[in-house]
């Protein structure tokens, strides 16, 4: 399972006060915090700070990037904001998010060719916006990956976000990203999948069940990637439990060492 | 009417509909148990607030509710039951509209007139709308971060040119100081202080 972690977002408490006065280290602290919880990638987001995104983010990425030997995620829409913030990351980045909208597609793809970035990607496009149903979904989706691979990024850099919505208002929503997974998968084996979890949990209480619920059954349809907060513990276990028993964990070796450092309990 | 009020909460639709049935038959006014219905809601709204009920039950509330406005709004004779107009909309370049439906949908239990424009407006569609229905309020949604630079161009259009008319804002990334600083004249958190907002504005 890769693992972004979410942390280091100005739309989460006490993160726009550090970035605002440029507090090293407490960003520095946030991204060491995630990486020893087990994230792969750390996500970087300042979209809220509109007027100083183009200046903050590349100084997130400087500032994670000196404190962990990890690559970030890069998230914005903006492509300014984000060829700053590429422009010195070191290692390969990934970026958050391109979509098929013939625009945000067209400003973004330039930016994953030239930084042979990995690429989250969204089942969105002009003709249908963000498709309530599977079938749409799989269909735009199936076509974007089509796209970058013919733009020349590799299957295995393409992480596909199936668009997770809530249930509150549509009791439907969770089984049609399940379903957009599976049907993706069907048709490119290799592509990945990432997508943060918790708007399936909009609006109702004990959110955190249902979204370590959610995850296994998205794991079980071939998610392999989510954006989180590595310190959830419960949430963690249970992606240790979900590999172990998905046989994507050889010998157990995870789940038994995640057991061994008390982890689990 | 304390059976329509029970039956509202519980978001049980067949109950609202015999529940206003049975009271046109006892005689009570239409207007009567359009109050009647608008406060049921009034109640699930300070419930939702806090935290005693869930986006799913508000949403079979407002469906029940509907469904017993649809029955009395014929029968009132010339009276206006409305709180008042209000236009709303996500910003261009942004199709969220979870957040936007919700609040549409308390505004108008509520007793609002709400004209819902969908999602990606363009600041024009929202002034061709104004002039078209004379709303007394304008909502605004924006859920990224990059179509919060629209809001703040939308808002500041329809107050340049419209500035009679109130200015409300919301989704997740916006807050206060953002509102604030947009010259938007209010801003909720959630879709029921967004009723509660559009209420204090008009009076």
């Amino acid at each position: 399972m890769i693992l972004v972690g979410e942390k280091i977002n100005t739309s989460l408490k006490g993160i726009t006060e550090a970035v605002r006065s440029r507090d090293r280290e407490f960003i520095a602290r946030k991204a060491v915090e995630q990486a020893e919880n087990g994230a792969h990638y750390i996500d970087v987001n300042c979209g809220t700070l509109i007027d100083e995104e183009v200046e903050a983010l590349p100084w997130l990425v400087q500032v994670v990037q000196e404190a962990v030997d990890k690559p970030c995620c890069i998230d914005s829409p903006n492509p300014l904001a984000l060829s700053a913030a590429l422009r010195v990351h070191k290692g390969k980045p990934m970026i958050n998010s391109i979509t098929a909208e013939k625009e945000r597609y067209d400003s973004i793809i330039k930016l994953v060719q030239e930084y042979n970035a990995a690429i989250v990607a969204l089942v969105m496009d002009d003709e249908h916006g963000m498709p309530k149903d599977a079938p749409t979904r799989i269909k735009v989706g199936v076509r974007l990956i089509a796209d970058l691979v013919q733009a020349g990024v590799a299957l295995d850099d393409i992480y596909i976000d199936p668009l997770i919505q809530p249930i509150s208002t549509d009791s439907n929503m969770a089984l049609v990203a399940v379903d957009t997974i599976r049907g993706i998968r069907e048709v490119y084996p290799g592509v990945h999948f990432m997508c943060g979890l918790s708007n399936v949990s909009f609006g109702l209480p004990r959110r955190g069940l249902l979204n370590r619920t959610f995850l296994v059954m998205c794991m079980l349809a071939g998610l392999d990637g989510a954006i989180l907060d590595p310190g959830n513990r419960e949430m963690m276990s249970m992606i240790y439990a979900a590999e172990a028993l998905l046989n994507r964990d050889a010998y157990l070796k995870n789940y038994l060492k995640a057991y061994r450092s008390g982890l689990l309990d | 009417m304390d059976y329509i009020y029970a039956y509202v909460l519980e978001g049980d639709t067949e109950g609202v509909v015999k529940g206003v049935k049975r009271a046109l038959q006892d005689g009570i006014e239409p207007a009567v148990i359009i109050d009647c219905l608008i406060n049921s809601m009034a109640e699930v709204g300070v419930r939702m607030k806090n935290g005693d009920m869930f986006v799913p039950e508000v949403l079979a509330s407002a469906e029940a509710m509907k469904e017993g406005l649809q029955i009395v709004k014929p029968l009132l004779s010339g009276e206006n039951y409305s709180q008042g107009k209000i236009v709303i909309g996500t910003v261009a370049g942004d199709l969220h509209d979870i957040g936007k439906n919700l609040v549409a949908m308390l505004l108008e239990s509520a007793g609002f007139d709400v004209v819902d424009l969908g999602i990606d407006v363009p600041a024009e569609k929202f002034m061709a709308a104004i002039e078209e229905h004379q709303p007394a309020i304008v909502g605004l949604s924006a859920l990224l971060t990059t179509t919060m630079e629209t809001m703040k161009k939308t808002v500041g259009a329809i107050i340049a040119r419209y500035p009679s008319i109130r200015v409300i804002v919301g989704g997740a990334p916006v807050s206060q100081e953002f509102a604030d600083s947009i010259n938007a004249h209010g801003y909720a958190p959630d879709a029921a202080s967004a009723a509660d907002l559009a209420k204090r504005l008009i009076n």
